[in-house]
């Protein structure tokens, strides 16, 4: 059985922003928009490198996301950088129409998604932007896990060609990933391998599903975990496979169980192979202020609730036999 | 494609492009004839005397001038203008908002059409769009211009004041915006709906080179858009306030927003095309 350890805690935006240095090394057309957000964003490293493949934007979010739209057009690779929550819902049109409809090469980029953004409450949390993104065709979305799936994920979508949204947070959280992992868009990461329940988790709480599959394993119960690092295309395979096996799942994300990576998985059970399942997930509801810890607690985003989740889809499996 | 048409020429050019306009709109009951008829002249000169460009589509355009088209609803003088500059068949003009064409209502590059290098339509967007374009011209040592187009309708949008603010602080010098001022709107004039004041004075005071020009006279229209060359790369981009007549060339149209978006019957069609004479041939 695969066991995970970590020596140290980093941030995922540090992986970001490690992950923007290296293809901006890579790529001369890689160019980076922040608006007002640089420190928060861990731009400045790319800033030091490229300075005059940088532009500061100001406070002006639709202007960054038509401004980034047009610099494909000439091959430019853009990357934008601002909170998930202003990346998204203040700027749905502009994306829609000049980045989506219009298939542009524009990497959009979002730190401080979900609760763990913590003290600043429920108007910088975003809890809805997976399911925002993920409803515009053509769009792909990518919610990595660690510090180092974060980096080889930013890495990889420069090489992609057509829109991408990439959702990272603020905290600092356990980095187990390999750092020299080869990140493949679309392509599921069997992170443990059970036959009782498959646990399908995207980002922070694939690691909070470590930790439940451990303590699971005392009871007698073996879970299967997939990290599901992109939402968008869904890697179906993956996913019929493990359920095939296990029989019920738990998906496990931090977002709105409306519109989430829950959501999606309901899709393809209910018109494949239909399992039982359970969401950890927020609960159709805002969030609010606190420390990211307490905040997982309180809405019941941690291994905690994956374990009780894990136990009742168990039960209901019986139902569909 | 920058061939010398003259003036005369230019004129008969356009005329005919405005033929085209009542004729799509007509042909599917449908569009946005009264700003398209208004920009007729202008686009005309663009892009049959102004810009470098090639009719061998690229979306990349390097080397070239760009235009984007932002109040994407007067679609149907972008297309025939595209067409008749050799973007594609003036015959496909006919497929305008019908089904499976690539003449969507509003400008899209999603069904691959020739001459669209942006999908538009939802208003205030496309001067963000045209100052990245810049960006990147710039940013590869490409000296050639980026041109755009809004209604002053438009200008009621927010990313607009953002895309002003910004280009003139980053001194974004390949850039010729030109607003087409005819002081209509859906619902009225724009005085009525939300006045927009004293314009000249708004983009001088953001930082930009403001020019007047009265869009509706192709003598003027013409040697305005060749100085933009001499203004261009002098550290300010630039706002060219265009005074046009909505619905300009067809006398029932001239001038009231009532024509911003609904479709002439077979009799205005009739005495449209009547005032609209040329010796080009319709599509």
């Amino acid at each position: 059985m695969a066991r995970y350890t970590y020596t140290e805690k980093k941030d995922t935006r540090s992986g970001f922003g490690a992950g923007l240095l290296e293809a901006g090394k890579k790529n001369e057309n890689v160019v980076a928009l922040c608006a007002d957000l640089v420190g928060s964003l861990k731009m400045e490293a790319f800033i030091k490198e490229f300075p005059e493949r940088f532009i500061q934007t100001g406070i002006a979010e639709a202007n960054m996301m038509g401004m980034a739209a047009g610099m494909t057009i000439g091959g430019a690779i853009p990357f934008t950088g601002t909170f998930a929550n202003f990346s998204t819902g203040r700027v749905y049109d502009q994306i829609r129409q000049s980045i989506a409809y219009s298939n542009k090469n524009v990497k959009i980029c979002a730190s401080h998604a979900g609760l763990t953004l913590g003290e600043d409450g429920a108007t910088h949390q975003i809890l809805e932007d997976i399911g925002l993104m993920k409803m515009l065709p053509g769009m792909t979305v990518i919610n990595p896990c660690d510090y180092n799936q974060t980096k080889a994920a930013t890495i990889a979508i420069a090489e992609y060609e057509g829109p991408v949204y990439l959702r990272f947070g603020r905290p600092v959280v356990p980095v187990f990933t390999d750092p020299d992992q080869k990140f493949e868009i679309g392509k599921a990461w069997l992170v443990r391998q059970g036959k009782d329940v498959t646990i399908i988790a995207t980002g922070h709480l694939v690691w909070e599903a470590i930790q439940a599959a451990e303590k699971l394993e005392e009871e007698g119960i073996d879970a299967e975990i997939i990290n599901i690092h992109t939402i968008k295309p869904l890697d179906e395979d993956a996913i019929l496979k493990s359920v095939g096996k296990t029989g019920c799942i738990v998906t496990a994300e931090e977002h709105n169980k409306i519109g989430g990576l829950g959501e999606s998985v309901a899709r393809l059970l209910t018109t494949t192979k239909l399992v039982p399942q359970e969401f950890v997930a927020v609960n159709d509801s805002f969030g609010e202020s606190g420390k990211p810890a307490e905040l997982m607690t309180k809405y019941g985003l941690d291994a905690e609730n994956i374990i009780l989740k894990a136990r009742k889809v168990i039960s209901r499996r019986t139902l569909f036999l | 494609m920058k061939k010398e048409y003259s003036i005369e020429q230019l004129k008969g050019i356009a005329t005919q492009a405005r033929r085209d306009v009542v004729r799509m709109v007509h042909g599917c009951q449908s569009g946005h004839p009264g700003g398209s008829l208004g920009c007729a002249d202008f686009l005309t000169a663009l892009y049959f005397k102004i810009m470098n460009h090639n009719p061998e589509f690229n979306m990349d355009g390097i080397g070239e001038d760009l235009f984007f088209l932002s109040n994407g609803h007067i679609s149907p003088i972008f297309y025939s203008v595209l067409a008749r500059s050799g973007y594609f068949d003036i015959e496909e003009l006919k497929t305008f908002r019908k089904l499976n064409s690539r003449l969507q209502g509003h400008p899209t590059t999603h069904e691959g059409l020739p001459g669209v290098r942006m999908s538009s339509g939802s208003l205030g967007q496309g001067l963000s769009v045209a100052i990245g374009a810049a960006l990147t011209k710039r940013l590869k040592k490409d000296n050639s211009l980026v041109f755009s187009l809004h209604g002053d309708g438009e200008l009621q949008e927010g990313q607009i004041w953002e895309a002003a603010l910004f280009a003139p602080a980053k001194k974004i010098d390949n850039l010729v915006m030109t607003i087409d001022v005819n002081g209509q709107q859906i619902d009225g004039s724009t005085e009525q709906v939300l006045s927009l004041g004293d314009l000249e004075a708004k983009w001088k005071a953001f930082g930009w080179d403001v020019i007047n020009m009265n869009g509706n006279d192709m003598e003027e229209v013409v040697p305005t858009l060749q100085s933009v060359r001499e203004r261009a790369f002098k550290g300010k981009p630039i706002c060219i306030l265009m005074k046009t007549n909505m619905g300009h060339g067809v006398s029932f149209m001239t001038g009231s927003h009532k024509w911003h978006g609904i479709a002439p019957n077979d009799e205005q069609l009739h005495v449209a095309l009547n005032e609209l004479q040329t010796n080009l041939n319709d599509y």
